[in-house]
């Protein structure tokens, strides 16, 4: 009886010969890409996000926010208050084409036929309503950029001018931006306009610059009726939670994966 | 080594070079710092100034009338709603002052008539309603309740009254219907109204037993709509509108 012959044995060199790549060959050029693409880096070709940079950015501790509104469509008086107040703080405008937030009066006439208008954005009141015969319900709907958490102007921008903060809030960096428009033909809320003197995209900042400061946007500052209510989406024991805890509440195109974080309470279906 | 490959490697330098060089001109500083954007366009939005201050700085020296207005019913009402945009007087509080509105035109804007307007806000009727008086001769704004109680429910509920005044029921009392503690006038909506619960109510009128007259139209309350209560189908305050 013979032993049966053992299967031949590759050895290490003859093994490297074949064209393949062994482990100590790989390593070694893998290291070597490494060390040659790092001053790719250093010389600003790969970006690297620093995680510390942020901390320079405003007074508060921006990671930690995440700013939202709601809005109760049952207290709007259409008062328009809030849009005054927007074009002063922002420096918006006065033309009647130009607004980060304005109102909506709705109409549904007893056919189910529905009608909106927003003279001057609601400033200089609505038009009187013939509700004897004409009216079957009307209320007021306050619009404003949603500062989607997928924002679709965001994502168009071809030069990186529109962007959202750290702590979720959608602004257009003025200086940067060439006014393409793009961003406002992606924007689904009609929330953008183009500015007519800085020739760039324009739109609600949140107020940002009184947000960082700890105090809320000029809009819910002066809203009598405290119809709008800003705050943050996963802070507890604050106004916007005991919205949200209290109200069935809505979001506008929720169709459009855009994630917006203006959330409206009490709204009709009939509002786009 | 080849000839060519040291030519390549001059191209490649040149090529990487002219890469480096155009990011270096093109990418703005901070660009990419916090993400695809410039980091310092933060900066320069957050340095925009401010022209309203806040209500809670204004209670740091208005403090009594601060506090007035919280137990008011314009406790929702901030300062600069009315008097305008305040952080240059907090800066200068001599030399710049905010407005003090005091003709009939401001309060309007939020307590006139508008059938759009959520039902049970104060709407008042501009040509009935004192014409011409400013407001604040019967109404102090930072404690604005009225200074003798509505005698009409119009007062607050004028898309009611309004609907009502051209309908059958226009000779009707709110009253008949509704019963309102003197409270709900203060505090409305901690104490609101009673509404009738049965159908028996609407039958004082409109039952076909009772002896009201034959101009109202009358029912057998047995078997008209049951099961559902008048209301569910006839709006009482237009009952004609259905």
């Amino acid at each position: 009886m013979t032993v049966p012959e053992q299967p031949e044995t590759v050895t290490e060199g003859e093994r490297a010969t074949d064209g393949a790549v062994d482990r100590r060959q790989f390593l070694t050029e893998a290291l070597n890409v490494a060390a040659g693409a790092a001053p790719l880096v250093i010389l600003g070709v790969v970006r690297i996000p620093a995680a510390g940079a942020q901390e320079a950015a405003g007074a508060v501790d921006q990671d930690e926010h995440n700013y939202a509104m709601g809005i109760d469509v049952n207290k709007c008086i259409g008062c328009a208050r809030c849009v005054v107040a927007c074009k002063t703080e922002n420096d918006v405008p006065d033309d009647p084409e130009f607004f980060n937030t304005w109102i909506e009066r709705y109409v549904i006439r007893p056919n189910g036929e529905v009608e909106v208008d927003s003279p001057n954005g609601g400033i200089d009141g609505f038009p009187p309503l013939d509700e004897e015969t004409d009216l079957r319900r009307s209320f007021f709907v306050p619009k404003l950029c949603n500062h989607c958490a997928s924002p679709p102007c965001v994502q168009v921008c071809p030069v990186g001018a529109t962007f959202t903060t750290v702590d979720g809030v959608v602004l257009v960096d003025d200086e940067y931006c060439i006014g393409c428009r793009y961003c406002i033909q992606a924007c689904p809320y009609g929330a953008r306009w183009m500015h007519p003197e800085k020739h760039v995209a324009a739109k609600c900042t949140f107020c940002y610059h009184r947000v960082v400061d700890g105090l809320v946007p000029a809009c819910v500052e002066v809203c009598p009726t405290g119809a709008r209510i800003f705050g943050e989406v996963e802070r507890l024991a604050t106004p916007l939670a005991r919205f949200m805890r209290f109200n069935d509440v809505q979001v506008l195109k929720p169709h459009l994966n855009t994630r917006p974080k203006a959330y409206y309470a009490n709204l009709d279906g009939e509002v786009r | 080594m080849p000839q060519q490959v040291p030519r390549l490697i001059a191209v490649f330098v040149v090529a990487l070079a002219a890469l480096i060089g155009a990011r270096m001109a093109l990418v703005p500083d901070t660009f990419g710092d916090l993400g695809h954007y410039r980091a310092a366009a933060v900066d320069s939005i957050t340095a925009h100034p401010k022209k309203y201050a806040g209500h809670a700085e204004c209670s740091l020296c208005h403090g009594p009338i601060a506090e007035q207005r919280l137990t008011s019913n314009h406790r929702t009402v901030t300062c600069e709603v009315c008097h305008g945009p305040a952080a240059q007087h907090t800066t200068a509080p001599m030399d710049i002052k905010p407005t003090a509105p005091r003709e009939r035109g401001l309060c309007p804007l939020c307590h006139s008539y508008n059938p759009s307007r959520p039902t049970g806000f104060p709407q008042i009727d501009e040509v009935a309603h004192n014409p011409l008086t400013p407001c604040i001769t019967c109404h102090d704004p930072h404690a604005p309740e009225p200074p003798e109680v509505p005698e009409e429910c119009s007062a607050c509920h004028g898309q009611i009254a309004r609907q009502k005044a051209v309908s059958h029921h226009t000779n009707l009392q709110c009253t008949v219907c509704h019963e309102a503690r003197e409270e709900h006038k203060v505090n409305p909506r901690a104490n609101r109204p009673s509404k009738p619960v049965q159908r028996s109510f609407c039958g004082v009128c409109h039952a076909q037993d009772d002896l009201s007259g034959e101009r109202i139209p009358q029912i057998d309350l047995r078997s008209h709509g049951e099961p559902y209560m008048c209301w569910q189908c006839h709006y009482p305050h237009r009952p004609e509108s259905g």
